[in-house]
């Protein structure tokens, strides 16, 4: 009782010779196929170090190519040769010359030898599996691909969309279930007989032989058919990725090979020096009975594959510049701008840091430069406080700051008097939560020591400014969660507006506010806006007719119309 | 794109190839090893002038992530430059006192040398001052990494310049041959890069770091190009438009994924700012050689004349290639 190996093998050769020989040592015999297109004189030298072995025998060599017939072929011409010549073999273990042992070889034939009728096959449905290729699952079984899919991919695609488009279909020889799975397997010698026995097989082989990528599916749908006992899984480790190649191993896999006491994996890279040597060395201790456990290894490759589909959410780089609409976030993490709050309270920003230990900027938009919090000359990751660097691209400003700052909330002020090319970007991300305090620019300009005539130039420019950007955040298309008061909606009730703001904008739920930030003194200020309209200009973003009711200071709740 | 402009590319990419063609007769051959190259070397391709200090660890740095050839241009140096590369057993040089410019900042010859001995070989195209980062270099060598771009079938990879600069003024510590000059200039800006695309040639443009901050505050749109493609699987068709910013065919350009997907890429650590830096400066102000007549090289100068400290309080220092993955600087990709 054995198990026979069966490598398939068509580049570094010098490999494919010392994993053989280390399972011939181990008392495996091994059938190996070498690719026809491998040239002689690095085929003669392959042979000729194994010639010593009297358990290793080579097949006749058939040109190989990836997702055709010949592989199947190949491996059947194989094992044909180790059941006959090898009598005592058991199980037949399918590998290639890329495949390394990762545990003593006793180990595996003892682990088979109590379980000597399972076979164990990866073999699932076309319904169950999503690790498809070109988007053919099912199709793979019914169409024809006489076209190369690595060499004439054009070609590959038409012949596809026109079989689809006359809705050709072959007829799947009757018994045959369809299933799929990874190549490699090891069967029992009762399973494997049986398949490459079969008086149906001319049959089965025709049908295989224009299925795309049969060594997916041939042994796979063929061993539902005979075999008793199906463990649907492979002993051999191997990983693909988004491309449906296979993962490689490097020399600083090592111990994570080692903790995933799997049998054999694939693909090891030729020149893994280390992997070899600690591989291939002879086993120490005692023998470890564990099963394979290769979670930690998938969930290495499957983070790969996602970080090469989706991307860190967030990040403009070199390597990740994605088209409008196509971010997965245009910035890494929410963060809150604020519109008209710091010229309605007096010292907001301060108030804001105290009350919620949120990083509060001031406005960061501003034209004259960028005011980070503190004031700073440079900022998280080097940002220059320079109007000119920023406005030069102020998207990736914002994507820089919010990346630069993971896990520290951002917070920043924002307004009419600030460059306003950020806007768009602002309404159309998600993680930015917009509150608005509409009319708000226009306090300032009431405490001003300016001339009317400038006040009201000034006024009318600035509330054309706000309300286009008010028609953006709230266009269809927005996505920033906005929230917009009148200002005299906020300032009769500051307080409920103020708690849901920082409701929303704190990363963690707070108390109760207990103490509101200081108003601006606004007494007169429902005089200024009448002076304004006196002068033909209307402002109507603050939403105060002449008799609406705004208190002289602002915190009271008891309003005092007086004005 | 258009049929008529992929038309004119192409045209583009001819003149390029003739004009490296041409300008084969400025280079005479010093020493030419290039018969040990053999098939799958991987090679890097170099302009240099007076870098002799800088070439030792330049030649030990690559040679020990797996470079097999180094081919070098020597543009007229005078100080042994020349000599000590000749010396090298795996270094083949070609010397010319034609003009810098003239052959478009060096690309001329080096096209020319590449579509000679480049042709099916990975080849890095990279100055004396930049040292390629790439995902898993402390563990795997370059060839494990071209090894992965040629079974997925990937031609170019990109690796933006980080400019690396010393905690306090640039002449304080003096720079010797030999010296890993990361020991000195260790500290990086992390987080204030800007990038647009180029909708012709489809290359990325990438400004900003701590040249940007400093010297280009006011005018922004001429701070220094960041993006370059340093490693291309060549072929002999293939040609550099600008420095090695953007090649032909514009393929090559596509280092990034613009579907919201990371490919994988590198970073070429930058160590221009040495106290050999303001000689440096002063010289090549004088050559009147650089692009967009040594604008960089002016405002430089200037700024130099304040003895600048780089540095800042939210400089990053380095430590090895997985601290530049992460601030996102550079990606893994999908290999793992």
């Amino acid at each position: 009782m054995t198990v026979g190996i069966v490598m398939l093998a068509h580049t570094a050769l010098h490999r494919a010779s010392q994993v053989a020989r280390h399972w011939h040592a181990a008392g495996c015999p091994v059938v190996i196929h070498v690719d026809r297109r491998v040239p002689d004189d690095e085929f003669r030298p392959f042979v000729d170090s194994l010639s010593e072995l009297e358990n290793i025998r080579f097949t006749r060599r058939l040109k190989c190519d990836w997702g055709t017939w010949s592989l199947v072929e190949a491996s059947q011409i194989a094992s044909e040769m180790m059941l006959e010549k090898y009598p005592q073999v058991s199980h037949v273990y399918l590998s290639s010359g890329s495949c390394l042992p990762l545990r003593p070889v006793q180990e595996l034939i003892d682990y088979l030898a109590e379980r000597p009728k399972t076979d164990f096959i990866e073999s699932a449905t076309t319904e169950d599996v999503p690790w498809t290729v070109g988007g053919l699952d099912k199709e793979r079984f019914t169409l024809r691909f006489p076209f190369s899919w690595k060499k004439h991919r054009k070609l590959f695609d038409a012949y596809v969309r026109l079989q689809r488009l006359v809705r050709f279909k072959r007829r799947i020889p009757p018994g045959l279930v369809p299933h799929m799975g990874s190549q490699w397997w090891c069967l029992t010698r009762q399973t494997l007989s049986a398949i490459l026995q079969d008086p149906d097989r001319a049959t089965y082989d025709a049908y295989f032989r224009r299925v795309w990528i049969p060594d997916e599916s041939y042994y796979q749908t063929l061993a539902r058919l005979y075999s008793t006992r199906i463990e649907s899984r492979s002993l051999t480790l191997s990983k693909f990725d988004f491309q449906g190649k296979p993962h490689i191993f490097y020399d600083d896999h090592l111990q994570l090979l080692r903790r995933s006491d799997c049998f054999v994996a694939r693909k090891i890279w030729p020149e893994a020096n280390k992997l070899y040597e600690a591989f291939l060395s002879s086993p120490e201790g005692a023998m470890n009975r564990a099963e394979p456990n290769p979670g930690k290894i998938d969930r290495i490759f499957s983070k790969a594959v996602e970080r090469r589909a989706k991307g860190r959410p967030g990040l403009v780089m070199q390597s990740r510049f994605p088209h409008e609409g196509w971010e997965n976030g245009l910035t890494a993490a929410p963060y809150a701008v604020l519109e008209g709050f710091s010229d309605l309270f007096v010292d907001f920003e301060a108030w804001l840091t105290k009350a919620t230990g949120l990083r509060v900027h001031g406005h960061l938009f501003a034209k004259d430069r960028v005011h980070f919090t503190g004031e700073q000359s440079v900022y998280n990751g080097c940002l220059s406080d320079s109007a000119s660097l920023r406005d030069y691209n102020p998207k990736a400003f914002l994507s820089s700051l919010i990346w630069n700052t993971r896990g520290e909330r951002q917070c920043f002020q924002f307004g009419p008097r600030d460059v306003q090319k950020i806007g768009p970007t602002l309404a159309r991300d998600p993680n930015a939560q917009i509150a608005v305090i509409s009319g708000a620019w226009a306090i300032p300009l009431f405490n001003s020591n300016m001339n009317f005539a400038d006040i009201r130039k000034q006024a009318a420019e600035l509330q054309k400014i706000e309300n286009m950007h008010l028609e953006t955040l709230r266009a269809a298309t927005a996505k920033a969660r906005v929230r917009i008061w009148t200002m005299a909606d906020f300032v009769e009730a500051p307080m409920e507006p103020l708690q849901t703001v920082i409701d929303e904008i704190a990363p963690r739920p707070l108390r109760r506010l207990n103490e509101a930030p200081r108003m601006v003194d606004l007494t007169g200020f429902g005089q200024f806006l009448q002076n304004l309209k006196n002068q033909g200009m209307h402002p109507y973003l603050m939403g105060i007719s002449r008799s609406a009711a705004i208190p002289r200071r602002g915190n009271r709740a008891a309003a005092n119309p007086t004005w | 794109m258009s049929a008529i402009q992929s038309y004119r590319l192409r045209l583009q990419r001819r003149k390029w190839l003739i004009r490296a063609l041409r300008k084969r007769r400025d280079l005479t051959a010093v020493r030419n090893r290039t018969s040990h190259i053999r098939p799958g070397d991987i090679l890097v391709f170099s302009t240099v002038r007076n870098e002799k200090v800088r070439l030792s660890f330049f030649l030990k740095y690559y040679r020990n992530l797996g470079v097999d050839h180094f081919v070098f241009v020597d543009n007229g140096s005078t100080d042994g430059t020349r000599e000590f590369l000749e010396d090298q057993p795996d270094v083949s040089l070609w010397a010319t006192e034609k003009s810098y410019k003239r052959a478009r900042f060096g690309m001329d010859w080096l096209n020319w040398l590449q579509m000679r001995y480049g042709h099916k070989h990975w080849c890095l195209t990279v100055d004396v001052d930049e040292f390629l980062v790439y995902p898993f270099c402390d563990t795997r060598s370059l060839r494990a990494l071209t090894d992965w771009l040629d079974a997925s079938s990937i031609k170019s990879f990109g690796a933006m310049i980080l400019d690396m600069y010393p905690k306090g003024r640039i002449d304080e510590q003096p720079y010797r041959s030999g010296q890993d000059p990361f020991e000195i200039a260790s500290w990086f800006d992390s987080g204030n890069y800007v990038m647009s695309r180029n909708a012709l040639y489809g290359n990325l443009w990438i400004q900003g770091g701590p040249r940007a901050r400093m010297f280009f505050a006011d005018q922004p749109e001429r701070a220094p190009a960041l993006n370059k493609v340093p490693l291309v699987k060549w072929d002999r068709r293939y040609a550099f438009v600008s420095s090695t910013h953007m090649l032909l065919p514009r393929g090559l350009n596509l280092v990034y994924d613009e579907w919201g997907g990371e490919k994988a890429s590198g970073c070429l650590l930058h160590a221009k700012f040495l106290s050999t830096f303001g000689k440096k400066a002063k010289e090549e102000l004088e050559r009147k050689q650089h692009f967009a007549n040594s604008k960089e090289y002016q405002a430089y100068n200037e700024a130099m004349k304040a003895n600048p400290d780089l540095w800042c309080k939210w400089s990053e220092k380095y430590i090895n290639w997985r601290q530049l993955e992460i601030l996102g600087l550079m990606s893994k990709g999908n290999w793992a």
